[in-house]
This record gives C-alpha cells, sequence and structure tokens, in this order.
C-alpha cells in the first residue's frame, strides 16, 4: 500500500513536469503549427541559467531563496530567447512549417553542442533546499516533499494558462487563432505580434519546467532538456495538439503509466508502456490527433 | 517545342551524359585504395592507409543512410524522425545474430534485413494513421523507445551504452583488422551502388511517380485515386530496408554496433545531411551525408590540433563542437540554400553551360 502510494505521487510529479515541459509545446504548435524541436534547448537554458544564478548567489542566502530568484531568472531568460528565437529564426519562415521545423532542429543541436563546449558534457550537481530533500508520512508512506511542489506549480501554471486564455484580450485571440487563424487575421488583429507573446510564453514555462527538472534529477546536464522534450511531445500528440486540458490529462496519464510499469513491471518497461499508449491512442483515436481548440 | 526536339533528335548522347560521369566517380573511388598519395590537411595518412581508408568507407556508409532517408523526405515529403530506428535494427539485429544467437553471417544479413523491414511495416503502418507534423512526433517516439531498450541492455544482448562487437570468428577474414581496411571501404562502396541502382528504379517506376505526386500535393494525388497510405508506406518500408542494409555494413565496416544509432540525435542528423546536400536529389542526399560525416570526423581533429588556438577560451571550445558549427550551418542553408549544396552546384553549372 504504501509503495503504491508512493508510486502514484512520484507519478504524479513526473506528470507535472511533463506537463510543464509540454504545454507550452502545445500552445505554440496549437496555434502557429510550428513543431518547436528547441524547446529541449529553452528546458536546458532554463535549468542551466538556474544553476548558474545559484552558484553566483552568495552563499549567506538561503538555499531555498537562491532558488526562488534563480527560478525568477530563469523564466526571464527562457522569456527572452523565445522571443529571440521567434523574432531572428522562425517569422521569416512565416507559413512553411517544414522549414520552421527545420531551424529549430539545426538550433537544438548547435544549442547542445554549444552548452556543451562552454560548460562541458558532464552533469553539475544542482543544490536542493532542505524542506524539499525532506519527506511527509502519508497514508503510511514517506512521500518526499518536491513531488509536491512540481505538482503544486504544474496547478498554479495550469489555472494561470487558463485564466490567461478565457479571461484576458490575448488569451482571447490566441483561442481564435487556434480556432481560425485566417480569420482573425482578417479581423485586423496582428496575430504575428500574438505569436511572438505565446512563443515567448513557451520560452518562459519550458525554463520553468528545466528548473524543477533539473531540481528532480539532482544535477543540469546538456541532453536533459531533449530527454524530456521526447515525453513532452508524447503528451502533446497523445492530448490532441494545442490542447491545454488534454496535455494536461495526457501528462498525468504518461507519469503514471511510466512510474507504474516501472514498479510492477520492470525497470525500463515503464517508458516502452508510454510508446504503447501512444500506438494505442493513435489506433483507437486518430481523429483526436488533428489539433483541438484550446 | 523546340525543348521536345532537342530532347527527343540526340537521345543516346543524353543518356550516356548521364551515366559516364557517375561510371567513371565510381571507378575513381574503387581505385583509391591503390593510391599511395598523401593528401596532407585532407585525409589522415596516405589515400589508401588504413586511417584514410576506414574514414571514407564510413562517410560512404553515411552518404548511403542519407539516400535511403532521401526516399521518405525527399522524394515522399515524409518527415519521419524515426529513421534511426531501422538502420540501428540492421545493425543490431546483425551483431545480436552473430554473437547471442551464433547464426552463420549469411543466415545473420537476412534476419537483419528481414526483420528491419518488418518492424518497418509495422511501424509505418501504425504511425502513419496520422499526417504531417504528429507523424513527425509518432516516429520520434518509436525510434525514442528502441533507444531505451538498447541502452536498458535486456539480457546482456545489446551491450547497453558500450555497445556490442562483432565476434571476429564469424565475420570473414578480409573484412576484419587494420591492413583489411579497402576491402571494408569497397563493401561500403558496393552499399552505395545497391542504394543508388534500387533508388533510381523506384523513382523512375510507377511507384517512384506516385510517390512524387503525393510530396507535391497529396489531397491530389487522392483524388487522382492514388492510394496514398500504400504510397507512403510504401516508401517506409524501402528506404527502412535500405537503411538498415546501410547498419549491416556499418555493423561490419565499424566491427560492431553501438548506442549512437539509435539516438534521437543521428535521426537528425540524418534530416541535416538530407537538406544540406539537397532533398530530393540523389546527388544531393550522397553528398550531404558523405560531407556531413567527413565535417563531423574532421572538425573533432581540427579542435584538437590547435587550429583554433589563437581563439578566446569560450569560443574555441563551442567551435570544437562539430555539431555546433553543422547546426549553424544547416540554419544557414535553410534560409539561403534551400535546395542544399546539389541546388547550389547545378546552378553553378547552368551558368557555366549558357553563361
Amino acid at each position: 500500500m504504501s509503495d503504491l502510494v508512493l508510486i502514484l505521487v512520484t507519478g504524479l510529479g513526473l506528470g507535472a513536469l511533463y506537463f510543464l515541459a509540454a504545454s507550452g509545446l502545445s500552445l505554440v504548435y496549437g496555434l502557429m503549427g510550428v513543431l518547436n524541436f528547441a524547446h529541449g534547448a529553452f528546458v536546458t537554458a532554463g535549468g542551466y541559467a538556474a544553476w548558474l544564478t545559484m552558484d553566483a548567489l552568495p552563499n549567506s542566502l538561503g538555499v531555498g531563496v537562491r532558488l526562488l530568484v534563480a527560478a525568477v531568472v530563469a523564466v526571464l531568460v527562457g522569456a527572452v530567447v523565445g522571443v529571440v528565437v521567434e523574432v531572428v529564426l522562425i517569422r521569416p519562415l512565416y507559413l512553411h512549417h517544414i522549414q520552421q521545423v527545420l531551424v529549430t532542429v539545426g538550433l537544438s543541436l548547435a544549442a547542445v553542442a554549444a552548452t556543451q563546449g562552454i560548460w562541458g558534457a558532464d552533469p553539475h550537481p544542482v543544490e536542493k533546499p532542505a524542506w524539499m530533500a525532506g519527506t511527509v508520512e502519508l497514508l503510511g508512506a514517506r512521500l518526499p516533499v518536491d513531488r509536491f511542489v512540481y505538482v503544486a506549480v504544474a496547478l498554479a501554471l495550469f489555472a494561470g494558462l487558463v485564466a490567461l486564455l478565457r479571461y484576458t484580450r490575448l488569451g482571447l485571440v490566441i483561442r481564435a487563432g487556434v480556432e481560425n487563424r485566417t480569420m482573425v487575421e482578417a479581423l485586423g488583429i496582428d496575430v504575428r505580434r500574438t505569436f511572438t507573446v505565446v512563443f515567448g510564453l513557451g520560452g518562459a514555462v519550458a525554463a520553468l519546467a528545466g528548473v524543477l527538472y533539473s531540481q528532480y534529477a539532482g544535477t543540469v546536464s546538456p541532453g536533459q532538456g531533449g530527454s524530456l522534450l521526447i515525453y513532452a511531445f508524447i503528451v502533446v500528440v497523445i492530448g490532441g495538439m494545442g490542447s491545454l486540458t488534454g496535455t494536461a490529462v495526457a501528462a498525468l496519464a504518461v507519469g503514471l503509466v511510466q512510474q507504474l510499469a516501472n514498479y510492477y513491471a520492470a525497470s525500463g518497461i515503464g517508458d516502452l508502456s508510454v510508446v504503447l499508449l501512444l500506438a494505442l491512442v493513435l489506433l483507437l483515436r486518430p481523429s483526436s490527433l488533428k489539433g483541438a481548440t484550446a | 517545342m523546340s525543348r521536345v526536339s532537342r530532347m527527343t533528335s540526340s537521345p543516346g548522347r543524353r543518356s550516356l551524359l548521364r551515366v559516364v560521369p557517375p561510371l567513371v566517380l565510381l571507378a575513381v573511388l574503387a581505385y583509391l585504395p591503390y593510391l599511395p598519395v598523401e593528401l596532407p590537411g585532407v585525409l589522415p595518412g596516405r589515400v589508401n592507409g588504413p586511417g584514410s581508408m576506414q574514414l571514407l568507407a564510413t562517410c560512404l556508409v553515411f552518404a548511403g543512410f542519407a539516400l535511403s532517408y532521401d526516399v521518405l523526405f525527399g522524394r515522399t515529403g515524409l518527415l519521419s524522425f524515426g529513421h534511426a530506428l531501422f538502420v540501428a535494427a540492421g545493425s543490431y539485429l546483425l551483431t545480436i545474430s552473430l554473437s547471442a544467437w551464433s547464426l552463420p553471417l549469411g543466415v545473420s544479413v537476412l534476419v537483419a534485413l528481414g526483420g528491419s523491414t518488418l518492424l518497418a511495416l509495422v511501424v509505418g503502418a501504425v504511425a502513419l494513421r496520422v499526417g504531417g507534423i504528429a507523424f513527425a512526433m509518432v516516429t520520434l517516439a518509436f525510434a525514442q523507445a528502441a533507444s531505451i531498450v538498447v541502452l536498458r541492455d535486456p539480457g546482456g544482448i545489446t551491450g547497453g551504452e558500450e555497445g556490442k562487437a562483432l565476434p571476429r570468428s564469424a565475420v570473414p577474414d578480409l573484412l576484419v583488422g587494420v591492413q583489411n581496411a579497402p576491402y571494408r571501404y569497397w563493401l561500403a562502396l558496393g552499399f552505395v551502388v545497391v542504394a543508388i541502382v534500387v533508388v533510381r528504379l523506384l523513382v523512375a517506376s510507377r511507384a517512384g511517380h506516385a510517390m512524387a505526386a503525393v510530396r507535391e500535393n497529396e489531397p491530389r494525388a487522392a483524388v487522382l485515386g492514388i492510394s496514398t497510405y500504400r504510397v507512403k508506406l510504401l516508401a517506409i518500408v524501402v528506404g527502412s530496408f535500405l537503411g538498415a542494409l546501410g547498419g549491416v555494413v556499418h555493423a561490419l565496416v565499424l566491427g560492431g554496433s553501438g548506442p549512437h544509432l539509435t539516438t534521437s540525435e543521428f535521426t537528425l542528423s540524418l534530416l541535416v545531411m538530407v537538406v544540406l546536400g539537397g532533398a530530393g536529389r540523389t546527388w544531393g542526399a550522397l553528398l550531404g551525408g558523405f560531407l556531413y560525416h567527413y565535417a563531423d570526423a574532421r572538425l573533432t581533429e581540427a579542435s584538437g590540433s590547435g587550429l583554433f588556438e589563437s581563439l578566446p577560451d569560450g569560443l574555441r571550445s563551442v567551435l570544437g563542437q562539430p555539431l555546433f558549427v553543422l547546426g549553424i550551418f544547416f540554419v544557414l542553408v535553410v534560409y539561403f540554400a534551400p535546395a542544399g549544396l546539389a541546388g547550389i552546384g547545378g546552378r553553378v553549372v547552368r551558368k557555366a553551360v549558357r553563361p
């Protein structure tokens, strides 16, 4: 019983991380039709920005405070990187979807190589606040606190994004743009500016995912973003591309399936069962993948 | 009208012009192992030395990989991120058949090719239920699953991160050892020739025309009565078969299988090779694959040789990463030369012929 609780909570925590990584990807895809391979680079950028900030801040500050500042810095860095990539690389190739994918592929390869060149290929350990590294007793199981932090952040982000989409003018434009971009343009709204904002938002969220993922892994490494990106892709496809609620549900399902299979079958089966889940969804409900409303 | 008459007036000469240069190139390439010349800076040591032969053999195998991927991407317009799966399947099935199951070489090659082609049929049939970008993501996920399996090393048959070496006794003596590098080079050259012949036959066939139709306008091809699903599946199966054949040759040339063949990075690099060289052109894909691997191998060496000595530390360590240079170069090609190196070459040739 206590094992099951631990696995469920870990699965939820992992699902939360997947949601963080996938939500930006899903929004960008839903609105712009851009499959952003550089999203993994945004994740890595966030992780490294947080790590460097935490190292640079004086030790007299507590680890928790430094982590908080680092997270803010990372989110800003992610947003700036996202905006710059959109304006410089994506915008000139407007409506050339394949070329946009190719450019982000090149960028992701170059970014991983550059990270490796500057900070080395080896993982660097990241400090973790003592309270996050501790455990709490719940239903007879000792549960790591950090899992709850991930879930809380993901829930807050989900609520924030839903509120943004539902109650703001920007959200209205995004929702309308996902539905019918041509019509929105015809109504005289500058969708391109919205693209830039959404890309920056995606970068910021990805960077936040990078910070939390480096906390989860205990290290930062150049390939980290790429490995998280694969699961983010799977989540986006299962969740119906462009749908925020679908992404959240899919992220939870993927996290839980992965953890349960890893524990009850064998280590490594979890990753495979996620791909199997994807294949099942494709076979049973291919129509749900053609895109959805935000 | 004049264009048509010009084409029909001298069909013999035109087809001769198409056939002769490749044959001359093939003869030159096949003769390289007899060429004891040094090309300082271009190749390590003599051209027919073991170092150069091994490098050229691997470059040729990568040219073949790129050509096999071009069947999907350049010829049919399928953006697949799972092609590494089939290359790795060919390589690993050969190594496993030889080492774990102790099959003879001929049977092992058949197992590797048959198994990979079957895998391509199944994965392709599932993945093709979605189109466009979703197809790319799904194929990526399948390839990633294979990568995980290989790294977990089930039952010790894949060797995990270390990879698995071919058992020496199972491979003909001609393909083993430093002094036999020319034979491995000819093997790689043979693979490229087979790949070119298969791709040219496919492109010229009815199926090849259907593939081009799907690439140019899929809804229109469907309206014309072409079964686009079957055409795309055929492209995946043929491309994967050639990729698996390349995997087999790769394993024989390098003496084993490594997990780098299964990574998503390798899949992405296949895409980079094809676009760099020129998608949808036989010579473009071959050139892209060859140059990509050559640059990858030589840039690593250049960074170690002190070529960037005068540059500041940070810049030097970044430029020492071949993938950084290739990634940036790739982005530039996508922007400024969408038809790739073959496109640039074609323009130069046309200008030279008709100034």
